[in-house]
C-alpha cells in the first residue's frame, strides 16, 4: 500500500498550550484575590473593576473557559491528528480560532470588570460575546469536522467520540442558555424568567461541569494517559459504555442544582435519580483510567507525569462520587449555599482538571519541542506542593460548609435561633484564611511549572511541522470477523455527530418543554406585580455589581430558614424576574425577604460601610454608589425589552416610566432625609433601596390587600 | 405539584417521556450487548491506536 507523506501541526498546539499556562495564572491570580476579600475586606480597594462581586466572574470565567478551554483545544489538536492521522483540516481555521478565543478571553475580562454580566453563573458574557463565542465554536466544529472526513485511519478512537459529544453538547447548551433579548449593547435581559429561567440556567450550569470540564478532559485522558504510560487503556470495551452512559444521563441532572427551592417537585426528583445513576459510568471510567496502570506503578513512583495523571483520575472519582451525594435531598439540605460547594468543585477543577492540564504540558511541551524535560526533580515538586495546595484549600472548605450549615440550623431550648447569621461567618474566617495558603501553594506549583516549561522551551527548538506518514484511507475497509453496527457508526462520524445530538438532546427536551408552558405551570400570585422603573434599574444595579454571588433570594422550607427570614419562597413570586436572582451561595444572608426589613437608611449606610451597621461583616464597600448618577435614559428600552417578555407593562409606559421612576426616587431621598442623610434623587444608591425595599414584599401586600385597598 | 399536571397541559407529552425512556435504555442495552461481544481482535487494534 502506497504512504502518504503529510506533516502535523505543532504550531497551532503550542500556542494554545501557551495560552493554557497564560489564562491558568490569570485565572487563579483572580481566584486567590477573591479568596483573600472574603477574610480581607479592604482587599476590594473600594473600586467597583476590583471588588468580589466583579472578580469571582472574572475567576471563574477564566478558570473555565480559558485556561481549562484552552487545555480542551491543546489536547484536541494534539491527539486529533495523529489518531486520525492527518493535518488539522485548515490551518486558516486553526488560526482563527486561536485568536478568536483569545479575544473573546480578553473583552469578558474586560467586560466582566466593567460590570457587563448577565448574571446566569458561568454565562455572564453579554450578548455580543455569545455571539461570538458561537462562531468561534462553529469554527472549531468544522476543522475539527473537516479533519475527521479527510482522516487516514478507518475508525474512530474513543477519545475523538468524547470530543464529538462536547462540540454537540456545548453548542446545544450555549444557544438554549443565551437566549436573551438586547436592551443595549451591552445590557440584555434573559429570555426566560423566574422558576424556567433558573431550571434553563442549572441545566445550562451542571452541563457546562459536564460537558466543558469533564467529557473533553476524558478524551484527553484516554488519549494522553495511554501515551504517558506506554500502554494502552485498560479497557476499551469499557470506555465505550462510559461515554454513551455519560452522554445519555448527564443532560437529565441539571435540576440537583435546584432541590427544596420552588422549582416543581417532579423535575427536582428527576434530577435526583439521573444524578445517583451517573455514579456508575463515573466510577468506571475513572477505574479504566486506574487500572490502565496496574503493574505500572513503579512508574507513577519515578514518572511526575503519570503521577498528576493519576491524582488528577483520583479527584475525578472523588468528585463524581459525591456529586451524586450531594444531589440527595437531605444532604442537599444541608450543603446547598454552603462552602461546601465550594470545595466540591474545587476538587473537580484543581484535582481533575488542573492536574491533567499539567500533566498533559509537561508531556506535550518536550515533545513537539523535541528535548527531554528540563528538570523531572522540579515537576515532581509542582506535583507534591499542588497537592499540599488541594488539600489544604478542600479540607477547610468542607469543614466550613459542614459548620456554618450546623450553625444556621441551631435552635435554643426556647426554640430561637442560636445564632446570628453574621456569627456564622466570622467563625469561618480562620479555614477561610487556610484556604487562601492553599490556594497560593497550588499557583506557587504552577509559577514552577511556568519556570520548568521555560527553560524546556528555550533548551529545545519547536517542531512546527512533524513529517508523519500513512496509507490512504482505502474504499472498503476489511472487517476483523463479523460486522457490527456499532463499528459501521464507527467509521461514520456524520451519523456519531447526529446520534450524540440525539441522545443529549432527548433529556433536555423533556426536562425544559413543561416549564416553557410557564403560565400554566407556575401558579399565579395575583398580588405579584412586575417591578417599578426605578426598582428595575436598582435591580440592575444588583446584578452589574454581583450581589448574587454572596446573597441567595430563595427562602427554602426549612424551619430555621423560615424563622431566620422569613415566609418560604414560592414559584409564583419570580414569574417577572428577568433574569432570576435566587444565587447559589451564602456568604451574606439571603435577601428573599429583604423589603421593608429594615429603613432606607440603613441600607444607606451599609452600602456605603457595611461595618457601620453590622460590625464584623465582610461585605465590600459600595462608595460609588452614592456618588453615580442613575442613567436614567436607558429606562424606556428597558420597560418596552420587558413588555417584550411579556411582562404586563401598560401599553406606552415606556414613555412615561421616568416620571414615575423620579416620584419614586424622591419619596426615597424624603425618607432618607428624615434620618438625616441627604441624597440625590437621582443616583444608583437610591435605586437599589429601592428594589431591596421591594423584594419579597408582594405576597406581603396580598394578605393586607383588603385594608390596602380602601 | 405532580407531574401528571404537567402531562395533561402538554398534549400528548407522556408519549415523549415514554419515548425517550425507551431509546435511552434500549440504546444501553444494544451498547452494552456489543461491548460484551464485540471482536477481540478489532478491540485490541482501537485500544492500541493512541501508542501506533
Amino acid at each position: 500500500m502506497q504512504l502518504e507523506k503529510f506533516y502535523y501541526d505543532n504550531r497551532t498546539v503550542k500556542w494554545f498550550a501557551y495560552a493554557t499556562i497564560f489564562w491558568g495564572t490569570i485565572g487563579m491570580i483572580a481566584g486567590l484575590l477573591a479568596a483573600v476579600q472574603i477574610y480581607l475586606p479592604q482587599a476590594n480597594f473600594d473600586l467597583p473593576a476590583t471588588t468580589f462581586g466583579r472578580v469571582r466572574p472574572v475567576h471563574t470565567n477564566a478558570v473555565i473557559f480559558a485556561f481549562v478551554g484552552n487545555g480542551i483545544f491543546m489536547g484536541v489538536y494534539y491527539s486529533l491528528q495523529r489518531l486520525c492521522k492527518a493535518r488539522m483540516y485548515s490551518d486558516l481555521l486553526s488560526k482563527i480560532h486561536f485568536w478568536g478565543w483569545q479575544l473573546i478571553i480578553a473583552a469578558a475580562a474586560v467586560t466582566l470588570l466593567m460590570g457587563y454580566t448577565t448574571s446566569k453563573e458561568y454565562a455572564e458574557l453579554e450578548w455580543p460575546l455569545d455571539i461570538a463565542i458561537t462562531l468561534i465554536w462553529v469554527v472549531f466544529g468544522i476543522n475539527m469536522f473537516g479533519t475527521i472526513l479527510k482522516r487516514r485511519e478507518s475508525h474512530l478512537y474513543v477519545a475523538i467520540w468524547f470530543y464529538l459529544g462536547t462540540w454537540v453538547a456545548v453548542a446545544m447548551l450555549h444557544i438554549v442558555n443565551s437566549f436573551e433579548i438586547p436592551v443595549s449593547m451591552w445590557k440584555s435581559y434573559s429570555w426566560y424568567a423566574g422558576v424556567q429561567d433558573a431550571l434553563v440556567q442549572w441545566w445550562y450550569g451542571h452541563n457546562a461541569v459536564a460537558f466543558f470540564l469533564t467529557t473533553p478532559y476524558l478524551g484527553l485522558m484516554y488519549y494522553f494517559l495511554p501515551k504517558a504510560a506506554n500502554r494502552p487503556i485498560y479497557s476499551y470495551r469499557l470506555s465505550i459504555i462510559h461515554f454513551w452512559a455519560l452522554i445519555f444521563i448527564y443532560i437529565w441532572a441539571g435540576p440537583h442544582h435546584l432541590l427544596y427551592t420552588a422549582l416543581p417537585d417532579w423535575a427536582q426528583s428527576l434530577g435526583t435519580v439521573f444524578s445517583i445513576m451517573l455514579l456508575a459510568p463515573s466510577w468506571g471510567g475513572m477505574l479504566n483510567g486506574l487500572f490502565t496502570l496496574r503493574g505500572a506503578w513503579d512508574k507513577v513512583r519515578e514518572d511526575p507525569i503519570l503521577k498528576f495523571m493519576v491524582v488528577a483520575v483520583t479527584c475525578y472519582g472523588m468528585a463524581t462520587f459525591e456529586g451524586p451525594m450531594l444531589s440527595l435531598k437531605n444532604v442537599n439540605a444541608i450543603s446547598h449555599f454552603t462552602d461546601w460547594t465550594i470545595a466540591h468543585v474545587h476538587v473537580g477543577a484543581l484535582g481533575w482538571n488542573g492536574f491533567l492540564t499539567f500533566g498533559v504540558l509537561y508531556w506535550i511541551i518536550p515533545k513537539i519541542f523535541k528535548t527531554p524535560l528540563y528538570s523531572k526533580k522540579l515537576a515532581t515538586n509542582h506535583f507534591w506542593i499542588g497537592t499540599l495546595g488541594i488539600i489544604l484549600y478542600a479540607v477547610p472548605m468542607y469543614w466550613a460548609g459542614f459548620e456554618q450549615s450546623i450553625m444556621w440550623k441551631a435552635f435554643t431550648e426556647e426554640g430561637q435561633l442560636k445564632f446570628q447569621f453574621l456569627e456564622t461567618v466570622t467563625n469561618l474566617i480562620p479555614l477561610y484564611i487556610a484556604r487562601s495558603v492553599g490556594g497560593l501553594l497550588y499557583l506557587t506549583g504552577v509559577f514552577m511549572m511556568i519556570f520548568n516549561i521555560w527553560k524546556t522551551v528555550k533548551a529545545g527548538e519547536l517542531e512546527a511541522e512533524e513529517a508523519a506518514e500513512a496509507p490512504a484511507l482505502p474504499k472498503h475497509i476489511p472487517a476483523h470477523g463479523k460486522e457490527h453496527w456499532h463499528r459501521w457508526i464507527e467509521r461514520r462520524p456524520v451519523q456519531l455527530l447526529v446520534f450524540s445530538l440525539v441522545a443529549v438532546a432527548i433529556g433536555g427536551v423533556l426536562e425544559i418543554v413543561p416549564t416553557f408552558l410557564v403560565k400554566s405551570n407556575v401558579p399565579t400570585i395575583a398580588s405579584v406585580k412586575p417591578y417599578t422603573p426605578l426598582e428595575l434599574q436598582g435591580r440592575d444595579i444588583y446584578i452589574r455589581e454581583g450581589c448574587y454571588l454572596c446573597h441567595s433570594q430563595m427562602v427554602r422550607p426549612f424551619r430555621d430558614e423560615v424563622a431566620r427570614y422569613g415566609e418560604y419562597s414560592k414559584a409564583g413570586e419570580f414569574i417577572y424576574d428577568h433574569p432570576f436572582q435566587w444565587g447559589s451561595k451564602r456568604t451574606g444572608p439571603d435577601l428573599a425577604r429583604i423589603g421593608g426589613k429594615y429603613p432606607d437608611s440603613w441600607h444607606y449606610n451599609h452600602m456605603l460601610e457595611p461595618t457601620s451597621m453590622s460590625p464584623g461583616s465582610i461585605m465590600p464597600n459600595y462608595p460609588w454608589l452614592a456618588d453615580n448618577s442613575l442613567d436614567t435614559a436607558s429606562t424606556p428600552a428597558k420597560i418596552r425589552a420587558m413588555i417584550k417578555l411579556g411582562v404586563p407593562y401598560p401599553e406606552g409606559y415606556d414613555k412615561v416610566a421616568n416620571s414615575d421612576l423620579m416620584q419614586q426616587a424622591n419619596k426615597v431621598k424624603q425618607n432618607l432625609k428624615r434620618d438625616k442623610i441627604e441624597a440625590a434623587a437621582n443616583t444608583e444608591m437610591v435605586a437599589l433601596i429601592a428594589y431591596l425595599q421591594r423584594v419579597g414584599t408582594d405576597i406581603k401586600a396580598e394578605k393586607r390587600s383588603e385594608t390596602a385597598n380602601k | 405539584m405532580k407531574f401528571i399536571n404537567y402531562l395533561e397541559t402538554i398534549t400528548g407529552v407522556d408519549v415523549y417521556a415514554m419515548a425517550s425512556f425507551f431509546i435511552f435504555f434500549f440504546f444501553f442495552l444494544v451498547m452494552t450487548l456489543w461491548a460484551w461481544k464485540a471482536d477481540k481482535k478489532f478491540i485490541d487494534r482501537m485500544n492500541n491506536l493512541p501508542l501506533e
